[in-house]
């Protein structure tokens, strides 16, 4: 049952630019009717995942497949149940927003009256109308989106794939932007899969993550179980703050087991350890004389389940004594924009 | 349990598969309609379009106008195939249609195609494009076929303007071997400015920027019309030297034959010399000629036939050229990586 239900599949799906592996032995599963995120930073292999699921470039070796096509050697059928949102949506200039999407129709071989409903339909869905006879080169980016939204309806896909498609949109059009999202899933049951790098704003619609590096995926699965799956192996990290902040309070956290790191930000201190010590400090502070003025255990929020996983993949691929540049260079990139 | 899972899946997809296929052959068609309507609407709607119009246009009216001007000499001369003097007449300084057309030819057939794929690429559209159920290969053809009509409808309606103009101001009728005559021109004419556009749409898959691919075709354009002949000289003078007598008596004959094909590289030398001998029918021959071979030719015209076979290797000539800068491009952006930028 379970098993009929994926609808994007890759086996093994792996991809070399000359000797640069960017994408890695990928093997995705992707259910019908869910939001699945692709996190990762840049570089890491998520945008040409794409193209290859679209068959707009061709595997090395492995395979892909929506809904039983494949992507190489089906493209056609695949690109007929199949909207791709690029992070560069390009519509023609010179045209208008409803020249645009007219055009997509017209190459989708629709007929003309169904076009002309289509377009009504999905304009005043996207919030569009207003502007649906400028021309698009006067469209802002969040208009350019969700315009994108409206061209890849045109063909009423079943499956929505869409690559940054945050980047660039002010906080307002962003939440707009995610909320038509949500709703091509939840209101239309199509799946969507939304490549990322922005892990806050995914974490609010996606059912599901894959977080990606160096062109593997080197997690999967819900949110909360990733997050409690890193707990599990022993990364906790905790947040505590309390008055007054002293060098006895310190002392007692050093020498609790398991401690394996202090740092301290502002008034807090961050503690890293391998279980939970939340008991033993409430414990010694309510004892002592302490206020406690702040407590939290991290871990439930992407960004920190991302950076351990990435950390775990530092970790490992430096024990494995290989030397890989794009892994380094991942976390380099993700550690400045955190910055 | 499970067998039977697959068998309704495979058979499901039998079954999707028939139906794309009626649908898919259409679909490819669609698509490519779809494209080409676009294209052209693009380019008839676009500033670079009526640019172009006024430029064939002012060279057109310069042409006809020397050609006016000139034509009363150009009949004393000799009095047959009028009609085709109004597009070979050059007068007052100003150069004839047909040489006008082959200097300008080239430049209408870059303006078209200089920025066909980059563009699409910088935009970003071309990812929107071939995300769509469309082959790639409808994407290149279908613009090279809507650059190629609008430039058959430039050259035919402007090659047809002299003639109806010339009529109107000279009252001379054109016989129908003339008719027949400025067709296969105009073919010509269309086959050699389709060939600039081919080369221009292969700079424009190769080069990454716009401006970048505008200007090596143009320097192409510039080398052929300008520099190729002085090179063949060159090179000719060098390989086969005439600077004094003794040499000149071996060597005139080869200099002659070297220059003329190298010259002949150029599509540019290629046009002239081939509609310089349909719309010539004085034009006897495109190569050279001895007195020995001369001795008993009795002085005349050359029949449609007979021209049409001395350029019909022009014809084909430019044609491969034209299918081989295609089919350059074509396979270049077969193989191309989508991701440009």
């Amino acid at each position: 049952m379970a098993k009929n239900d994926i609808i994007i599949s890759t086996q093994d799906l792996t991809k070399m630019y000359g000797d640069k592996t960017a994408v890695n032995h990928l093997n995705l599963s992707i259910r019908e009717g869910e939001v699945f995120g692709l996190l990762g930073p840049n570089g890491a292999g998520k945008t040409t995942t794409i193209l290859m699921l679209l068959g707009l470039t061709e595997p090395v070796s492995g395979s892909a497949s929506i809904q039983g096509l494949d992507c190489t050697r089906n493209s056609m059928q695949v690109k007929r149940i199949t909207g791709y949102l690029p992070d560069n949506m390009g519509f023609y200039a010179d045209m208008t927003g409803r020249e645009n999407l007219r055009f997509t129709g017209r190459l989708n071989g629709l007929s003309e009256d169904e076009i002309d409903n289509k377009i009504e339909h999905l304009l005043e869905r996207v919030g569009m109308t207003y502007a649906a006879d400028q021309k698009t080169g006067t469209y802002s980016k969040g208009m350019r989106q969700r315009l994108g939204i409206a061209d890849i309806l045109m063909k009423d896909p079943k499956v929505i794939i869409m690559d940054e498609p945050t980047l660039g949109l002010d906080p307002e059009g962003m939440k707009e932007f995610l909320k038509l999202i949500k709703e091509l899933s939840v209101e239309d049951g199509r799946t969507v899969l939304v490549s990322s790098h922005q892990l806050y704003q995914i974490q609010q619609i996606c059912d599901r993550v894959g977080i990606f590096v160096g062109g593997s995926l080197i997690a999967c699965g819900r949110i909360e179980e990733l997050g409690k799956q890193i707990v599990k192996e022993g990364h906790y990290v905790l947040e505590v703050e309390a008055v007054p902040c002293d060098d006895r309070f310190l002392g007692f956290i050093h020498g609790l087991e398991g401690v394996t790191g202090i740092e301290k930000e502002g008034s807090r201190f961050i503690v890293k350890s391998s279980r939970d010590l939340r008991k033993d400090i409430t414990g010694f502070l309510g004892m002592n004389g302490y206020t406690l003025c702040h407590l939290r255990q991290k871990g439930g929020d992407l960004d920190e389940i991302y950076s351990s996983y990435f950390e775990k993949a530092e970790m490992e691929s430096e024990k494995e004594g290989e030397k890989h540049g794009i892994r380094k260079n991942a976390k380099h990139l993700l550690k400045k924009k955190q910055g | 349990m499970e067998s039977g899972k697959m068998r309704s899946i495979s058979l499901r997809r039998n079954r999707d598969k028939s139906v794309d296929n009626t649908k898919g052959n259409c679909s490819g068609m669609h698509s490519l309609a779809a494209l080409y309507r676009k294209e052209m609407s693009d380019h008839i709607t676009s500033k670079r379009f009526v640019i172009i119009l006024c430029l064939v246009m002012a060279s057109t009216i310069a042409g006809l106008y020397g050609a006016l001007s000139g034509l009363s000499d150009a009949i004393s001369d000799s009095s047959d195939f009028i009609f085709l003097k109004l597009y070979t007449t050059s007068g007052n300084s100003i150069p004839s249609y047909m040489s006008f057309i082959g200097l300008i030819g080239p430049f209408v057939g870059l303006i078209f195609g200089f920025d066909a794929i980059n563009s699409e690429r910088n935009n970003g559209t071309l990812n929107r494009l071939l995300s769509q159920p469309i082959y790639r290969d409808s994407v290149i053809i279908g613009k090279f076929l809507a650059s190629a009509s609008v430039i058959s409808i430039m050259v035919v309606s402007t090659g047809v303007l002299i003639g109806a103009i010339g009529f109107l101001k000279t009252g001379i009728h054109p016989s129908g071997e003339e008719l027949v005559r400025i067709l296969v021109y105009l073919v010509y004419t269309i086959v050699y400015i389709c060939f600039w556009l081919a080369m221009s749409m292969l700079f424009s898959v190769y080069c990454k920027h716009s401006s970048t691919s505008a200007l090596a075709s143009i320097a192409l354009w510039i080398f052929f019309a300008i520099f190729m002949s002085l090179l063949a000289s060159m090179i000719a003078n060098a390989v086969y030297p005439i600077n004094d007598q003794y040499h000149a008596i071996i060597n005139t004959m080869s200099n002659y034959n070297c220059e003329l094909y190298l010259n002949r590289i150029s599509p540019y030398y290629l046009y002239s010399e081939a509609v310089s001998t349909i719309l010539n029918p004085s034009v006897r021959t495109v190569n050279v000629v001895t007195m020995s071979q001369m001795v008993g030719a009795i002085s005349g015209y050359l029949s449609l036939g007979q021209s049409l076979l001395l350029v019909w290797p022009h014809l084909v000539g430019m044609a491969a050229l034209t299918l081989a800068a295609f089919t350059i491009a074509y396979v270049r952006f077969m193989r191309q990586e989508i991701r440009g930028n």
